[in-house]
């Protein structure tokens, strides 16, 4: 068992688990934050993408350990109190999900690359490139890459 | 998963002394191979050395036309570095097309080369820039560094620190992803240096993990064009053979792929070459 701390959506957390803990399966168990969902478990799918010191990495391939001290937002942070962020407007606004189990990932995964590449240069071509580690079963890309392109414009 | 236990060490050293008196230990920098093989079981380490947050052992430096990179740099810094960009853009570009954003936020070049997967990216690079592999013990020659599929000279407690090579002064990679996994199925980087001589390495095809081709690197040598080397062979007896393609397939994809790659390469912009 370790101790692990970090903070989540900007509250300070802390929890003792064993070494083997993955942080989706931290961020969901211990905390309750199901947001983040496990889709594959094989590291392809991409519905478990959080934000760890700011960068899109994929939590069920991440230990809880290798996580502690940092800063990890999640889809349930993303949210200003009821005002949704640009990107969730977006997906609702674009019919952006069906069934909705990748949009967590897909959602943490846009605001990524939108902060890389930054709203103005994102076109269609880079966002079907940059979602090269997100699977959605819908097969719903179409309307997730209108949202990303939507909310990039509304970001630029 | 099985039980493991997690260690994070601030410095090589560290890292080498807890792996030493661990019963059967792993280092994990990125884990974006070793956290997935652990989760199918496939391996199943009693202890866990977390590298990747050693500083020492993570950054790009390009002096005199050197190029060190840390062993715990991500492909997505490698991939993105302005300095490396100038110098040596082909090795971005390589590390751009290693997984997904996610993955290369946190995958790492050290975790590449010593993983040794036969269809990693890097090693062809490393063969192909002649790159040297700094350890916490010694410097070991990229050419003597991969031995075979998943080996390589390091030793068990011995801990990849840098890698260096010489900025090329012209070089491509250019790789045929499968379809579905997007692993190299035929990865080749050809690099042109400022000495005249040529080198190419080749990842995702040979039976043996990562190889050079001195008839392609001769030919190069003496006319750098993609004609030079349509008339090398390459031996389909040491060829990789599976569902997705034969060995006969994949000599010929090591072949397309290497003329793509010579048409490709740039010269670099930066003013040292």
């Amino acid at each position: 068992m370790s101790t692990v701390e970090m903070t989540v959506n900007g509250k300070q957390v802390s929890a003792d688990v064993e070494d083997r803990t993955l942080l989706s399966a931290f961020l969901r168990e211990n905390l309750n934050l199901t947001g983040t969902h496990i889709g594959c478990d094989t590291s392809q799918c991409g519905a478990c993408v959080v934000h760890v010191d700011g960068k899109a990495v994929k939590s069920c391939t991440m230990l809880a350990a290798q996580a502690s001290g940092s800063e990890v937002t999640t889809i349930e942070g993303l949210a200003n109190g009821g005002e949704l962020h640009p990107v969730q407007t977006a997906f609702k606004e674009n019919h952006g999900l069906q069934c909705g189990f990748c949009t967590p990932g897909m959602i943490m995964t846009a605001v990524d690359m939108i902060n890389r590449h930054g709203g103005a240069n994102l076109d269609e071509k880079t966002i079907r490139q940059e979602l090269e580690g997100n699977i959605c079963r819908c097969t719903g890309y179409h309307n997730i890459v209108r949202s990303i392109e939507t909310a990039a414009k509304e970001l630029a | 998963m099985y039980e493991t236990k997690y260690h994070r060490a601030s410095s090589a050293d560290e890292a080498s002394s807890l792996l030493g008196s661990a019963e059967d230990g792993k280092l994990i920098a990125g884990g974006q191979t070793l956290i997935p093989t652990m989760k199918q079981r496939l391996a199943a380490p009693s202890d866990l050395v977390d590298i990747g947050a050693i500083g020492a052992m993570n950054g790009i430096a390009v002096e005199g036309g050197q190029v060190t990179i840390g062993a715990c740099t991500t492909h997505a810094q490698v991939a993105t570095d302005a300095v490396l960009q100038s110098a040596c853009p082909a090795i971005c570009d390589l590390a751009s097309t290693i997984g997904d954003p996610a993955v290369r936020h946190k995958g790492t070049i050290g975790g590449s080369i010593a993983n040794n997967d036969p269809a990693a990216d890097y090693p062809a690079a490393m063969i192909a820039l002649s790159a040297q592999i700094h350890t916490n013990k010694r410097t070991i020659g990229s050419s003597y560094f991969f031995v075979g599929l998943f080996e390589t000279a390091l030793e068990e407690d011995e801990i990849i620190t840098s890698v260096t090579f010489s900025a090329p002064a012209r070089a491509a990679y250019a790789k045929y992803a499968n379809p579905a996994s997007r692993y190299a199925m035929a990865g080749v980087f050809v690099a042109k240096m400022s000495d005249g001589s040529a080198h190419v390495g080749i990842t995702g095809a040979g039976s043996d993990g990562v190889f050079s081709h001195p008839g392609m690197e001769a030919a190069l040598a003496s006319n750098w064009s993609a004609d030079a080397i349509s008339g090398e062979s390459v031996a389909a007896e040491d060829m990789l053979s599976d569902i997705h393609a034969d060995a006969a397939y994949r000599a010929n994809l090591v072949k397309v792929m290497a003329g793509r790659a010579v048409s490709a390469a740039g010269y670099s912009k930066a003013p040292n070459n």
